[in-house]
């Protein structure tokens, strides 16, 4: 496990949690990524303007982080187009079915004790780790 | 504005938790989901210290009852568990084995990824619109008829 890194992982989820827990409190607004980018779907009077603040300041990350003098880890994924495509529709289509994603479910969800998040953050995982070994163990794609 | 403000400081906050813990690299979550092979425990960590902190904003948000700048809390307050939360969370969890990318990620590697992750945003955004022609009862009308065939 020489890839394994506990230390960043904690720090950068502290990180993830206070984006949560800021917006919530200052705002009164769940941080779901999906939900935020789906609410712009279209976009609706009075709840664009901040929905679209919030994808700036994710877009604004990495180019804060190396001004600062950040090294921005790499970018690595070695699938063809046709399952990178196929890969975003399930992600879109899926994350607005199940109302969230792994931010809305995972972190803020499981976070407030929703039995909904709970469940879901279960079946995604679940069903995440099941392709990746179809796909890496079984079909090795 | 200052609403506005707040909302771009909480999503570069997100962004930056997301490039510190090295989770807007596909490969590195793809670590953690391969528990079969040479298993990267990084992104169990980054859920635990995420969760921790968020628990306790949404703490913070209930004692205070309305926000700090808005007028109301807009919390999800549901707890009925549908087919259409399970069926949409297993197609997420497909995508996201299938590649490693869920929404944030894929979103702040818009700026410094190749130019794949353009490809993989924009038929996710199709995915997002797609949802809105499903019927509002969809699955459940479903579930209900293969119910009522099994019945008999």
């Amino acid at each position: 496990m020489d890839h394994f890194t506990p230390i960043s992982a904690l720090i950068g989820g502290l990180l993830i949690g206070l984006s949560a827990a800021w917006l919530l409190v200052l705002n009164g607004r769940v941080a779901g990524i999906s939900g935020i980018l789906g609410g712009l779907l279209p976009p609706a009077p009075r709840e664009t303007g901040w929905r679209m603040a919030f994808l700036a300041g994710l877009f604004a990350a990495p180019l804060a982080y190396a001004a600062f003098g950040g090294t921005l880890p790499p970018v690595d994924f070695d699938v063809s187009l046709p399952v990178l495509v196929t890969a975003g529709l399930l992600v879109g289509f899926g994350t607005r079915l199940g109302s969230g994603c792994t931010s809305g479910h995972g972190v803020c969800g499981i976070g407030r004790g929703s039995p909904r998040s709970i469940v879901a953050t279960g079946i995604f995982m679940v069903c995440a780790i099941a392709t990746v070994y179809l796909t890496r163990h079984i079909v090795g794609m | 504005m200052p609403l506005i403000a707040s909302a771009f400081a909480s999503g570069l906050l997100f962004g930056l938790g997301l490039i510190v813990s090295e989770m807007v690299n596909p490969a590195k979550v793809l670590g953690f989901l391969d528990i079969f092979g040479n298993w990267d425990p990084s992104l169990a960590f980054v859920m635990g210290g995420a969760v921790i902190v968020s628990a306790l904003g949404t703490f913070v948000a209930r004692r205070r009852g309305v926000p700090v700048l808005a007028p109301r809390l807009d919390m999800p307050s549901r707890r009925d568990l549908d087919p259409r939360l399970m069926a949409g969370a297993a197609l997420f969890g497909i995508g996201w084995g299938l590649v490693g990318l869920c929404p944030g990620p894929a979103l702040v590697d818009l700026t410094f990824g190749p130019w794949q992750i353009f490809a993989f945003v924009a038929a996710m955004v199709v995915g997002m619109a797609l949802f809105r022609l499903v019927p509002d009862d969809w699955p459940q009308a479903a579930f209900r008829r293969e119910a009522a065939r099994v019945d008999g």
